[in-house]
């Protein structure tokens, strides 16, 4: 009973100080002013790896989906006679919840992963003390770059899946199935409001990039450094992120769309 | 790889979202056909609005010419009273105009169709801020089915 208790008790101070490390990891990589300037080379580097090399999985994700649900959709609608809200059943799908829960998802699988073994290994290999040896600021050198390239890249993978997913739901809506096409763009714009739909989108894209980002930092930055605590920590940060991803779309959604 | 190449990877990364953005902003989203600052306001009473919402459309002969910016109580006759936003290029419509509240298809959403009327040298067009007089209100099903039953039972 009391071993029980002990558990819970170490479980939970575990994960307090883990949340409290993350914190003091960011703080510290975005205390003073960011050096744009002078780290741009490493900065433009981690736009390539974490934007770039995500955008073919992003882009091919985001047309299927739009695919499928146009699929799926039409046969419901169909059977109301109700073809003609085949583009706001996609466009609202896609702008509310599928284009930043699936980009996160798949941004935590790609990126998130790649981020953490690259860290970890920065750890085991300790590159990250030479660097604090040479009075480098690993976190500002390794963390900052790689932070600010998440933050800002997976709202913008976000848009893109949205608008080629769009264009997929186009593609079997309209030219395979046969909704008239104007039909489908028209009472989308009936539909869909930039305020409401596409603005609240790209708030939740933000808040889970933010998140998976900085899961993904903060597991690599504390991977015990072998080759089994990377492997650890890299399964971690996708469990860890996709569940926080899924729990914090709820709460958004429901903050956003519920009232 | 050179830094070069990296930036134009990047700069093409950005411009594809911006593009995407765009997309979405223009051709999926309605920003504002009306825009506020090129429209004028009239006002109706209605006895019943049904199921009207701000944002529904308002239409002559089908063609959208405005929306409803907003839906009041008026506190004293207990009548709602709709603004209606309608855009200026739309500007000669005579005070014999009436209103009605329709149904886009049978389980469609409600719209408010506008009939313009008459024109000879004592009607007046309408401008900001004038009122609607002649309007219809919405047909509600049950008070339907409810006239409906009353007369058979009459019978």
């Amino acid at each position: 009973m009391l071993d029980k208790l002990q558990q819970l008790g170490a479980a939970t101070i575990a994960s307090v100080q883990g949340f409290g490390r993350a914190a003091l990891m960011v703080f510290g990589a975005l205390w003073g002013r960011p050096r744009f300037v002078k780290a741009w080379p490493l900065y433009i580097k981690q736009f390539y790896v974490v934007g770039v090399l995500s955008l073919l999985i992003i882009v091919v994700s985001g047309l299927f989906i739009g695919m499928v649900l146009a699929l799926q959709g039409y046969t419901v609608l169909s059977k109301f006679g109700a073809e003609q809200m085949l583009g706001p059943l996609v466009a609202l799908s896609l702008l509310r919840e599928l284009g930043p829960v699936v980009t996160a998802l798949l941004f935590a699988g790609r990126a998130g992963s790649a981020l953490t073994a690259e860290i970890g290994l920065m750890k085991a290999t300790e590159q990250l003390s030479g660097m604090e040896m040479m009075a480098v600021d690993p976190l500002r050198r390794v963390i900052a770059p790689r932070f600010w390239a998440g933050v800002v890249c997976m709202p913008l993978l976000a848009l893109i899946f949205n608008a080629v997913g769009i264009l997929g739901g186009h593609l079997v809506g309209v030219d395979w199935l046969g909704v008239d096409a104007g039909g489908y763009w028209s009472a989308m714009q009936a539909n869909v409001d930039l305020q409401e739909d596409v603005l609240n989108g790209v708030i939740k894209s933000m808040v889970f990039a933010f998140l998976v980002t900085v899961i993904a930092l903060h597991k690599g930055f504390d991977a015990v450094p072998t080759s089994e605590g990377i492997s650890q920590a890299t399964t971690q940060t996708v469990v860890t992120a996709s569940l926080a991803v899924l729990g914090f779309d709820f709460v958004l959604t429901a903050v956003m769309f519920g009232g | 790889m050179t830094t070069r190449k990296l930036e134009i990877l990047v700069g093409a990364f950005v411009a594809l979202a911006i593009a995407a953005l765009l997309l979405l902003a223009m051709k999926v989203a309605n920003t504002g056909v009306t825009g506020s600052d090129q429209s004028y306001k009239l006002y109706a009473k209605f006895d019943n609005i049904g199921g009207l919402k701000v944002r529904s459309p308002v239409k002559v002969g089908g063609v959208v010419v405005g929306r409803v910016a907003s839906i009041q109580l008026d506190p004293e006759a207990f009548q709602p009273v709709v603004t209606l936003e309608i855009n200026s290029s739309y500007s000669n419509f005579p005070e014999t105009s009436s209103l009605s509240i329709l149904t886009s298809g049978l389980l469609g959403e409600q719209y408010i169709g506008l009939q313009p009327g008459f024109v000879d040298e004592n009607v007046e067009i309408l401008a900001d801020g004038d009122y609607i007089e002649d309007t219809k209100a919405a047909i509600v099903l049950e008070e339907l089915i409810g006239q409906f039953l009353f007369n058979r039972g009459n019978q």
